[in-house]
């Protein structure tokens, strides 16, 4: 299996990641031959095999629905990159 | 003081030979004189580690000392510590302060009154085997300083391992316990998935991660776990169950053990020189009473494909959060808000990590779905049932750790796959969520060599036994590099 550089560009679009022009292909070859040893699970015979998605068995919990954490708004905005009352700031978004 | 185990602590603090705060001063000394050689550490903490020795001090004079209160301990730089830069080596968190504790770190150090020393350097987001991921630099092998101490918890095998910390945390993946204990010849512990909270632990791959400990012996090993497991309702996944008393069984012989040897761990790949370590390890269960097995693992070697679907994909929704809108790297320039994304992650992400977050959005996007992610979550299934299988056959399964020793600085890092393949025989137990260690068995050229045992779902406490009764009998992991003695 081989990712294109176009495939490359794609990709790292959809997860919103910059990289520059000249690593495409880098990135192209490497990822290309992590995808050569994820093709070795073709091989396996997982007819009728339910997916395993988490080690333990497990329901959801479910708690009561009564507030639990205090209202720490500020503390968590202390650290943002840019805030304005109690808002996160971002570029325009709507024209 | 720095040689001491951590029930010789407990009893000379309890017993006034030296304070905690001497203690922590001492530590704090080494770390400052050799540290500079190593880079174990991103952040060192004496004011806090101050003022929590000398709460303990004043906890053990009140005689309400518990086995750790007033023992220093170094985090890995993954748990969130409210007030300290909590980075994951990772120039995206670079500037984080987290806003509150990891539940491990309240249970060592505000229950279990243990005093931190700083955070420890390791692969960026835990995504290596390597240590040379870190946006703060590679660690080196207190061993050998010209190789890798293995990742990605390498800041705290390197710190224990060099002797600047009695104990640390480290978290576990894909191996990231196992691999660096093995490398610098520690005992390090990943214990059943969901026994230790999840809460304020930076998220690599949900369905995997792990915390657990890296020390000088299973005792140690022991009394740090216990400490650190237990429900948390905080974490959707933690267990809810009793923790077994990790020390009680320590002393138990292992008269009549079933210890299974899986062929897939011995094949091909295998250096002689630590297979003939493993194999003499064997031989010295043998001596103790232990029965050996022969079992297979058959869907073994398929653990490193499913690993690197399932761990990237999920890499790719955890990490998902980190936009530059709410905390972490934000770019200089961007004029769009889709700009803005792309280049905050794209400059404070490295490169292994933004290699994982494309396979992982590869493999789940359309068309790509089926043929990967369900496909390799059919194939971790097939795994867990050859470990179900196996333990109706013995009680513990062994093997080797690592294929190799250490490996040289700069050797794997323009080859993905090669990296990958150093975490081929500890994935599977990360897939499958037992509990698994690694503990030291010999050295080949100088340097250290690991063997691992894996155990039954919440069985800690008998590998922490079979551990502790092969280092009664043995003495490798009294060894400790001789340039930090």
């Amino acid at each position: 299996m081989s990712l294109s550089a176009e495939q490359v560009r794609q990709v790292a679009h959809l997860a919103r990641l910059e990289i520059q022009p000249e690593q495409v292909e880098h990135y192209a070859g490497q990822l290309s031959r992590i995808l050569d040893v994820v093709g070795q699970l073709a091989q396996a015979n997982t007819e009728g095999v339910t997916p395993m998605a988490h080690p333990l068995a497990m329901v959801q919990r479910l708690r009561p629905d009564v507030v639990t954490e205090p209202d720490r708004r500020a503390d968590y905005q202390a650290h943002a990159p840019s805030v304005q009352d109690g808002l996160f700031l971002v570029p325009k978004v709507i024209e | 003081m720095h040689t001491l185990s951590l029930k010789q602590l407990a009893d000379g603090l309890r017993s006034k030979q030296f304070s905690s705060r001497e203690l922590t001063q001492h530590y704090l000394k080494r770390i400052e004189t050799h540290d500079p050689k190593l880079n174990s550490f991103i952040t060192v903490t004496p004011e806090i580690a101050l003022a929590q020795a000398d709460a303990a001090d004043a906890r053990i004079k009140a005689g309400q000392a518990g086995p750790l209160t007033g023992v220093p301990i170094a985090q890995k730089d993954i748990f969130c510590t409210q007030g300290v830069r909590t980075s994951c080596a990772s120039r995206m968190l670079d500037k984080f302060i987290a806003p509150y504790d990891a539940t491990v770190v309240t249970k060592l150090h505000g229950e279990g009154g243990a005093v931190m020393l700083g955070k420890c350097n390791m692969d960026e987001f835990a995504m290596g085997s390597s240590n040379e991921t870190s946006w703060y630099g590679p660690v080196k092998n207190p061993w050998d300083l010209t190789r890798v101490p293995g990742g990605s918890s390498g800041g705290s095998v390197a710190a224990v391992a060099a002797l600047l910390a009695p104990v640390a945390t480290a978290t576990d993946t894909g191996g990231s316990i196992r691999q660096p204990a093995a490398l610098t010849n520690l005992t390090g512990i990943k214990p059943t998935y969901g026994r230790v909270s999840r809460f304020g632990m930076i998220a690599f791959a949900s369905s995997l991660d792990q915390g657990g400990v890296v020390a000088r012996s299973a005792e140690d090993a022991a009394v740090v776990l216990q400490a650190m497991s237990g429900f948390d309702p905080r974490d959707s996944t933690s267990v809810e169950r009793d923790v077994d008393d990790y020390l009680r069984d320590l002393n138990r012989p292992i008269d009549g053990l079933r210890i299974g040897l899986p062929k897939e761990y011995f094949a091909e790949g295998l250096e002689p020189a630590i297979r003939a370590c493993v194999e003499q390890a064997v031989k010295q269960f043998e001596q103790l009473g232990a029965k050996i097995v022969e079992v297979s693992l058959p869907h073994a070697p398929l653990s490193v494909p499913t690993y690197y679907v399932v761990a990237p994909a999920e890499a790719s929704s955890n990490l998902a959060r980190f936009d530059g809108v709410r905390y972490g790297h934000r770019t200089e320039s961007s004029r769009t808000l889709e700009e803005l994304y792309k280049k905050s992650r794209g400059e404070g992400f490295g490169p292994e990590v933004q290699r994982r977050i494309m396979i992982g959005t590869y493999v789940l996007s359309h068309g790509y779905y089926d043929a990967y992610y369900l496909q390799a979550q059919k194939v971790r299934k097939l795994i867990y049932e050859d470990f179900r299988k196996v333990f109706e056959q013995c009680d513990v399964i062994l093997g080797p750790t690592t294929t190799d020793v250490a490996f040289e600085l700069n050797s794997k890092m323009d080859d993905p796959v090669a990296m990958y393949l150093n975490d081929i025989y500890t994935i599977a137990a990360n897939l499958a969520g037992i509990p698994a260690m690694s503990l030291p068995c010999g050295f080949v050229g100088g340097l250290p060599v690991g063997m691992q045992l894996m155990g039954n779902f919440f069985e800690e406490a008998r590998l922490l036994n079979v551990a502790h009764q092969y280092q009664q009998a043995q003495d490798w992991h009294r060894r400790s590099p001789a340039a930090f003695a």
